[in-house]
């Protein structure tokens, strides 16, 4: 089992607010990774630190096996690292297509202008925005824009994915929906790192997960261990009863 | 090759500047040779800061800078080194550009206001520098010797000349604006354009893809600078790094449609028009510059994305014809 991500000792600061404390974690090729945390945890830092949005003060970040810490993120991108935004970042007066395109040029694969079209055809169909294809990216619907940011990430046919909180504001039918597509994603040999708050969803889909307290990583381990984590439970599942009962709906 | 109608985009443009070409010939009259070759400029200088402002999103204020210089440089080449005008016009081509690379190394980093101060700032520090600089003839500035006509069959025929390189000149700017915008580098700048950190997410290599915008706004400016005062006879500081003119180009870009090929095109048309309107007009003709002022605040109150940008706003269709 080759590692495509390695965590090792991620600390990162934010003048006094200590927002990663030596976060450790390996990732092997083709799992879900699933990481929750109550909000404010850092999660969303940890991406910026892997995507190199932030470069951590201490620790380092492999991936492929090299030291990428402090990479910039067009350099991440190039090697083959995606994500989406939690707070959707559509370039709003392009239109879908474009968008899709873009994540197609620039990614690790570094297309053409006309190759990138006929991959953005085929993303769009995937996710299911070919029919909005011509709009412009503005008019979008939250739900559809969560959709934009994963074609977008997707087109760059990337080794990695992040996704940071993909379900958070969509309707059931919705979440259902996307859950099938990140299987799918992942069915096509594409690492994921998903952090999500739909606990639900997130350990039905995840191989393993991380838990992250006030910058702490405070357990790592198969959904089911997570679950019975009691650390877990009263950082942030809160109800030990709740959480038997989101296991058993599996 | 897909249907003819796919390429309106630049079609028109290539109407435009043939017509305007074309036009003091079929009038046989100097003072059209003149107006046109005002209009060609404009629509050249539009259309290069468009590239800058309306595809990557970088307000430029100074960007007569590289019109000053450049012609600062093709006037010393050719008046003091006794250059062709063709060789001083790539000198001063590639002196724009190169300024730009660098400036663009240091201040493409600012965003937003602050970038726009900065291109202020240079384009005054360089007037300043200019009239410190005896080479180019400090505050005097460099007066071309009558004889450096001679070589192009006298001064009648220079000007002539001049006319129609500057057709070429516009010319070659509206090509390189629209292969530019339907290029994967174009691509790049409009997602930067729309949100310089996503797109860094994706992969564009921002600062060497706004360097090199930057670097392409510059070399035709800075080309025009050598034809403007190589016609005019001598290039001064205060005449060559007009802030002013800065302004001017903004309201072109704007008022067209900042981001398409045709919207600086028919600004500088409609700008030139309108100024040369109200420069005659006995009650506008002092205040002409407040008019433009006014119109570029209308323009960003009420119809931001400019003529062309509104059309193709109402009319979906429009968008893949009018890129």
């Amino acid at each position: 089992m080759t590692l495509i991500l390695q965590v090792e000792g991620v600390t990162k600061r934010f003048g006094g607010l200590q927002a990663l404390t030596n976060v450790t974690f390996d990732l092997p090729e083709g799992q879900i990774l699933g990481l929750i945390g109550p909000n404010g945890a850092g999660k969303t830092t940890l991406f910026n630190c892997i995507n190199g949005v932030y470069t951590p003060e201490e620790g380092t970040i492999r991936f492929q096996g090299e030291d990428v810490t402090g990479s910039k993120t067009y350099d991440m991108a190039r090697r083959g690292l995606a994500r989406t935004h939690q707070i959707v970042q559509p370039l709003e007066e392009l239109t879908v297509r474009e968008n899709v395109m873009a994540g197609a040029c620039f990614g690790r694969e570094n297309h053409k202008l006309s190759d990138a079209g006929n991959i953005a055809d085929e993303v769009m169909e995937f996710v299911g925005l070919a029919p909005k294809a011509e709009q412009l990216a503005a008019s979008l619907n939250v739900a559809q824009k969560k959709r934009l940011e994963m074609a977008r990430a997707l087109a760059a046919r990337p080794y990695l994915l992040l996704l940071d909180e993909v379900l958070a504001g969509l309707n059931p039918s919705e979440i259902g929906g996307m859950v099938e597509t990140i299987k799918q994603i992942r069915n096509r040999g594409i690492t994921i790192i998903m952090i999500e708050h739909v606990m639900k969803a997130v350990m039905n889909v995840s191989d393993r997960m991380v838990v992250l307290d006030y910058g702490q990583q405070i357990a790592e381990g198969t959904p089911t261990e997570i679950a019975n984590n009691q650390q877990v439970i009263e950082a942030y599942l809160g109800d030990p009863e709740l959480a038997k009962k989101l296991m058993g709906e599996d | 090759m897909k249907k003819w109608q796919n390429h309106l985009g630049i079609i028109i443009p290539l109407l435009v500047v043939a017509g305007l070409t074309i036009w003091p010939t079929l009038a046989d009259s100097i003072s059209a040779r003149e107006t046109a070759f005002t209009i060609l400029k404009a629509v050249a200088l539009a259309s290069s800061l468009n590239i800058l402002l309306g595809y990557t999103g970088y307000v430029s204020f100074g960007h007569i800078v590289f019109y000053g210089f450049g012609g600062y440089i093709g006037l010393y080449f050719l008046n003091e080194q006794g250059w062709s005008i063709w060789a001083s016009l790539l000198i001063a081509g590639a002196s724009a550009g190169a300024l730009a690379f660098f400036l663009g190394k240091a201040i493409l980093r600012l965003r937003g206001g602050y970038f726009a101060l900065a291109t202020i700032g240079i384009n005054e520090a360089m007037k300043a520098l200019i009239n410190n600089l005896d080479i180019f003839g400090g505050a005097i500035g460099i007066t071309l010797n009558f004889k450096v006509y001679k070589e192009y069959g006298g001064a009648a025929a220079a000007l002539n000349m001049a006319f129609y390189i500057m057709a070429g000149l516009a010319l070659a700017a509206i090509i390189m604006s629209y292969f530019i915008r339907i290029s994967k580098f174009g691509l790049g700048l409009l997602a930067i354009r729309e949100n310089e950190d996503a797109a860094e997410v994706m992969g564009v290599v921002a600062p060497n893809a706004k360097t090199w915008a930057y670097v392409l706004s510059a070399i035709i400016p800075g080309m025009i600078g050598v034809l403007f005062f190589f016609k005019n006879g001598n290039v001064e500081p205060h005449s060559a790094f007009p802030l002013h003119a800065s302004i001017e180009l903004l309201v072109m870009v704007m008022l067209g449609g900042q981001g398409t090929v045709l919207g600086p095109i028919l600004g500088a048309f409609a700008y030139q028009g309108m100024r040369g309107y109200l420069v005659t007009n006995e009650f506008f003709k002092d205040i002409q510059l407040s008019v433009s002022g006014a119109i570029l605040l209308l323009i960003i109150l009420f119809i931001p994305a400019g003529a062309i940008g509104w059309l193709r706003k109402r009319f979906a269709p429009l968008r893949r014809v009018l890129p």
